[in-house]
């Protein structure tokens, strides 16, 4: 079931929530909503639930309008932050209800409905958990049956607030590869919201990243890495370093270092920013010239995992410079706090004021 | 000459205990004074009615009971509880419904009113409805135009409790269901249930045990309520006199006895309501053990 969001604006007294916003999203897609707090993704995802009223615009499930259609009949499967179990029916029964709340002549027998629970709580993988009530169970089990039971009336399309948020890490982890490869077994058409950019570019088919109530970007989780289509999205998806300076045929000057900016050939003089990934940036040992080489001195360095960490301190700016250096280079093995090193960015974006 | 020694002032060093954890003596006095409280407040004077209402006998205090007046005491107010407590209950559930779910203006005033009953005295609140509903007030002469007595008659009685004891299973709900928030209703409604529906199975079982200590509470006020009534009931024996009222003709005609005897069916009735609490509390817990155990 295709998803189409035809300018739909929302707004919270003063606070535009969701500023006319247009979206589609294809059938069997799994797509992350991805933003900071604030953004209007969560208020978005309760819109297409039926959980609140757009101001302005369409929902369309299937090209069929549904912005006027009640949350109960919408056919949608919802899973909160906070998992929103009924505390007081066991897993069981919490699974089941779905079922058993269906209009007579639809309702499955008691038969059924106890085939289909086993079975869903098989595929979340927690059968041994059908007697037990929710505050039995740790976070990330809770989750998987809140998963259980929203897709226990066979949702047209799967929705997912923030799911993993309140998980630590290594749960959150596990469960996010787990809903992927869920979703390639049951391929039901489904939203997650997330502010999580990892989270985001990992699990998903496509990312939509909102800002202010607005769509900034939208695309494949490689296309928006990539390419990223402007500062925000570029500073949003994953840590960055950026310098200020200005913009003049074709290359941007930062203090004594210049950077390739093609896309801007046609400006002459205008401010600018550019935008270097840490683990877009070479460093070298050996004293080096170049037109984009940046001298600096090693301030900390720190393991994460298969890379290192460093920060150094240069003379374009006052904010530190931040590099990944993969620790299996020549140079990670004996970089110090206090060495001179040069840095040479292997890709940078530019940016116009 | 005197000199401030600075020197050597080191503060003795304690021994380890727990952080919050106090001495010995500190924890015994406390529970000590606790427990004299209790006693000297609570359990004495539980004790002197029911040792004045069976120092004559069981057949006494059973007479007491049976009297005619008494009886009819008896019956008028568990046909005032009868009423008062699921009027309370449905406005209660409605009041914290209404103010934990929905934002509107007013909302805090609405809050506020709630507690009005609390703050006005019981006598106060007879004299409104005496003056609002009496002969001399407008709505009362209206009324009596057209053949319904309210004041000094039962109808009264009804409203003065209904009034009285309106907070009780609001106050109770209100910071429990904004507490709760309202995502196991969005959920239930996403999986296709009715508002109807929503409500009986998920809203009402997760405040029960709120709605529960409500109903007891406005129960036992609803039994015990003395100055409204007292003013809009009119006295009149064995038709509205509530138990508290009944109660107190009886002392007050030196029948300490048959006094004691009423009192202590008051005071019975208090424990009982307590009992039933603890026990539905029980089997609940008995029950998640027995579903938890049952798999194991």
């Amino acid at each position: 079931m295709s998803i189409e969001i035809d300018n739909v604006s929302r707004r919270f007294g003063d606070f535009a929530a969701v500023d006319n916003v247009s979206l589609s999203l294809p059938q069997g897609e799994l797509t992350a909503l991805l933003g900071p707090s604030g953004s209007g993704k969560t208020t978005l995802l309760r819109i297409i639930a039926g959980l609140e009223r757009p101001d302005h615009g369409t929902v369309k499930f299937h090209g069929e309008d549904t912005t006027d259609v009640h949350v109960s009949d919408r056919g949608v499967g919802f899973v909160f932050q906070h998992y929103a179990l009924f505390k007081h029916m066991t897993v069981f029964e919490n699974v089941a209800y779905g079922l058993k709340v269906k209009p007579r002549r639809v309702r499955p027998n008691q038969a059924e409905i106890h085939r289909r629970v086993k079975k869903l709580l098989e595929l979340v993988q927690l059968d041994w958990t059908a007697h037990r009530y929710p505050s039995q169970l740790s976070g990330g089990q809770r989750q998987r049956i809140a998963l259980a039971r929203a897709l226990a009336v066979e949702p047209k399309v799967l929705l997912l607030d923030e799911p993993f948020g309140a998980l630590d890490a290594k749960v959150r982890a596990e469960l996010r590869r787990w809903l992927r490869r869920l979703h390639d077994e049951i391929h039901v058409t489904s939203v997650f919201v997330t502010h999580d950019q990892e989270e985001a570019l990992e699990v998903s088919d496509r990312v939509v990243v909102m800002n202010h109530g607005r769509v900034e970007q939208e695309g494949s989780p490689r296309e928006v890495y990539d390419h990223p289509a402007n500062p925000f999205v570029y500073g949003f998806l994953g840590q960055v370093n950026l310098f200020r300076g200005r913009v003049s045929g074709g290359w941007a000057e930062i203090g004594g270092v210049r950077l390739p900016a093609p896309e801007h050939r046609d400006v002459s003089d205008a401010g600018a920013v550019a935008y270097i990934r840490p683990h877009d940036i070479e460093l070298v040992e050996e004293e080096i010239t170049g037109e984009g080489v940046i001298r600096a001195v090693v301030e900390t360095v720190s393991i994460a995992g298969a890379v290192l960490r460093v920060e150094l301190r240069h003379g374009l700016g006052d904010d530190l410079l931040h590099v990944e250096v993969p620790r299996d280079q020549p140079v990670a093995q004996t970089l110090q706090a206090g060495q001179v090193v040069y840095a040479r960015p292997k890709q940078s974006r530019v940016f116009l004021q | 000459m005197n000199t401030v020694s600075t020197t050597h002032v080191a503060a003795p060093v304690r021994r380890w205990q727990a952080a919050t954890e106090e001495s010995a003596w500190v924890r015994r006095s406390l529970i000590g004074v606790a427990l004299i409280f209790l006693a000297l407040f609570l359990m004495l004077p539980l004790a002197v009615v029911l040792y004045g209402a069976f120092e004559q006998g069981l057949a006494v205090w059973l007479a007491a009971i049976v009297e005619p007046d008494a009886a009819a005491a008896i019956r008028l107010t568990l046909l005032v509880v009868l009423i008062a407590v699921p009027v309370n209950l449905i406005f209660g559930l409605a009041a914290a419904w209404a103010v934990a779910k929905f934002e509107f203006p007013g909302k805090s005033i609405l809050v506020t009113l709630i507690d009005m009953p609390f703050a006005i005295s019981p006598v106060v609140v007879g004299l409104m409805f005496v003056i609002l509903l009496g002969n001399h007030g407008p709505l009362g002469q209206w009324l009596i135009e057209h053949g319904y007595r309210v004041i000094f008659s039962v109808p009264g009685i009804v409203l003065v409790i209904v009034f009285g004891t309106m907070p009780f299973v609001a106050r109770e709900l209100i910071p429990l269901m904004q507490e709760q928030g309202s995502e196991e209703e969005e959920s239930s409604l996403t999986l296709g249930a009715s508002g109807w529906r929503t409500f009986w199975h998920v809203t009402l079982p997760n405040v029960k045990w709120g709605v529960i200590y409500g109903v007891i509470l406005c129960n036992a006020r609803a039994m015990g309520e003395f100055g409204a009534v007292a003013v809009v009931s009119g006295r009149i024996r064995g038709e509205t006199n509530t138990v508290p009222l009944h109660i107190e003709v009886l002392y007050n005609e030196y029948q300490f006895t048959a006094a004691f005897a009423v009192a202590s069916l008051l005071a019975a009735l208090a424990v009982v309501t307590i009992v039933v609490k603890s026990l539905i509390e029980w089997r609940d817990e008995q029950r998640r053990l027995a579903a938890v155990e049952g798999e194991q």
